[in-house]
């Protein structure tokens, strides 16, 4: 969801605390042609091409939102530091209250992971989003990094305000019956209840090393879940593909059971967790 | 499991100028109304509402319009296609005396719910609305369904000269429904919706899509409304908050079209 006013609406009446928008790029995409997303045994793969409408487009989208003051972050795709900074300087004028830089998608040539894995990259993009604009902004990093740990601290050097960890896993489903990738891309990303330890891991080495938050994201379906991001070291978590387990109410389901988990417990406060993980 | 079954074409049939039907054995069960994702592997994966509801075969018929459906008509018995769902709704077929309109390529959805309403002893009244005589199909199929059945044309090759929300009009100023149930041209089913008042309406949508199941939100209207997992059929209450009904869709990219 979340590609329009409507459905990022619905989101936060579900008891989201806000939304992440689809990337947006500078030019309308369509992302690549279906199959683009199928179930698997443990998880979602998909391979959606970065489709969006173009930033100009999206102007109408983030105003209709705002109207409703529903917290956005506006996310956005550039291949290039101009690219992110004109981006970013839009989704600013257009209300977004925050900005996440997608430099980790698995399966998009020229952006996302491509940019995401070189840190001098990482540290001038995020540098110079960062001097044009005045709203927070986070960096979203891929979990196929042998080198997290530097990629997270290029984008803490360059002054974000936040790590965002993880997007999804490079993943492959091939058709037995038809011996071919079953994605028309054929490399996609997995999500879903699969990518819950990789999440976890990797927000957990990325808080052990820098000292911005951090918001965790891969697989969370449930309150205990979230809480197991808290406890890695995340300050807030994301949820996508947990829609589809647990319906668009899946948001105010999870902020139940986490509080409940914490009366349980004796916790008051969710920074009592933040981190708690870490010996 | 929102994952491709493969199975093989066990037989087509040519409906209209076209217009091909598809039929491949599937025992799931299905409300009329409801859609596969139909994947023609190396082309594309689409939506496709069933038009043929047997125990253990099913069916869709199309037109060919753009490359995935070029691509569906050309294949032949034994090729193998993937086949996702059912997704979607479906119809709430209930009352003593309905009113169907088909629009287009939209009497393919209509007709099995035409079938289960006369299944049900449901008095079926149907009007077909086609340019013109060569695209009309199925209409033999919905005769034997005891349906009262009446067809109007854009050019008049067939039955009246006119829009079916011409003749929808007439039957509904001439009697009395319990509900009018609609799949056709999102413009005639928004003119037909403000023809309706207080008689409880359906309508089938069609957006593009891209999961199926109500992740990606390719397909969303209105509020957050998923065609794919919400729709595809809407009643007329919620379609009256959903304000891009017979204006505009989005295409692959998200962008606003006009309809």
């Amino acid at each position: 969801m979340d590609e329009d006013a409507g459905s990022m609406e619905r989101i936060t009446r579900c008891g989201a605390g806000g939304v992440v928008t689809k990337s947006i790029g500078l030019e309308p995409r369509e992302g690549y042609p279906n199959p683009t997303v199928v179930e698997l045994e443990c998880g979602i793969l998909n391979a959606m091409g970065l489709p969006n409408p173009g930033i100009n487009n999206f102007e109408d989208e983030i105003k209709n939102l705002k109207k409703s003051n529903v917290p956005v972050i506006g996310s956005i795709f550039g291949s290039d530091k101009d690219g992110f900074v004109e981006l970013g300087k839009k989704m600013q004028s257009y209300g977004a209250d925050a900005l996440e830089l997608n430099m980790s998608c698995p399966h998009a040539k020229g952006y996302g992971l491509e940019i995401g894995s070189d840190p001098d990259l990482v540290r001038e993009i995020t540098k110079n989003v960062k001097k044009s604009t005045k709203i927070p902004v986070f960096v979203k990093i891929s979990p196929n990094l042998a080198n997290i740990v530097e990629i997270a601290k290029a984008a803490e050097s360059a002054h974000a305000n936040a790590i965002v960890a993880i997007n999804t896993v490079k993943a492959m489903k091939i058709d037995l019956e038809l011996r071919i990738p079953i994605l028309s891309n054929k490399i996609g990303g997995y999500s879903g209840k699969a990518v819950k330890p990789i999440g976890v891991c990797c927000v957990c080495e990325i808080a052990k090393n820098v000292n911005i938050p951090i918001i965790g994201v891969g697989g969370i379906t449930t309150g205990e879940d979230a809480i197991e991001y808290f406890m890695a070291g995340a300050s807030a978590v994301q949820i996508g593909s947990g829609i589809h387990y647990r319906g668009v109410e899946i948001f105010e389901k999870i902020c139940i059971e986490i509080e409940s988990w914490m009366k349980d417990h004796n916790y008051n406060k969710i920074s009592e967790l933040i981190g708690v993980a870490h010996i | 499991m929102n994952y491709p079954k493969i199975t093989k074409i066990i037989e087509t049939r040519k409906e209209a100028k076209d217009t091909k039907t598809i039929l491949f054995k599937d025992s799931v069960e299905i409300i009329p109304g409801q859609f596969f994702m139909i994947w023609i592997p190396g082309v594309d994966e689409i939506p496709m509402s069933v038009s043929y509801i047997d125990k253990d075969i099913k069916g869709i018929t199309f037109r060919k319009i753009g490359d995935a459906t070029k691509a569906l008509y050309n294949l032949k018995k034994d090729d193998k296609i993937g086949i996702r769902g059912p997704y979607g709704n479906g119809f709430k077929i209930n009352g003593k005396n309905i009113l169907f309109v088909g629009g287009g390529t939209g009497i393919a959805m209509i007709a099995p719910a035409v079938e289960k309403a006369s299944y049900e002893k449901i008095t079926s009244t149907v009007v077909l609305g086609v340019k013109n005589k060569d695209e009309l199909f199925f209409e033999k199929k919905l005769q034997k369904t005891g349906a009262k059945i009446f067809v109007a044309t854009d050019d008049g090759s067939k039955g009246d000269k006119g829009f079916a929300t011409d003749l929808a009009e007439k039957m509904l100023n001439e009697h009395k429904f319990d509900s009018v149930l609609t799949c056709g041209p999102e413009i005639m089913m928004k003119k037909l919706h403000s023809l309706c008042n207080n008689i409880p309406f359906q309508a089938s949508l069609e957006r593009y899509m891209k999961c199926g199941f109500g992740i990606c939100g390719q397909c969303c209207i209105g509020k957050g409304l998923r065609v794919c997992k919400d729709g595809p059929v809407f009643d007329g209450e919620t379609l009256k908050n959903i304000e891009e009904f017979g204006k505009y869709k989005r295409d692959a990219s998200g962008k606003k079209i006009p309809l």
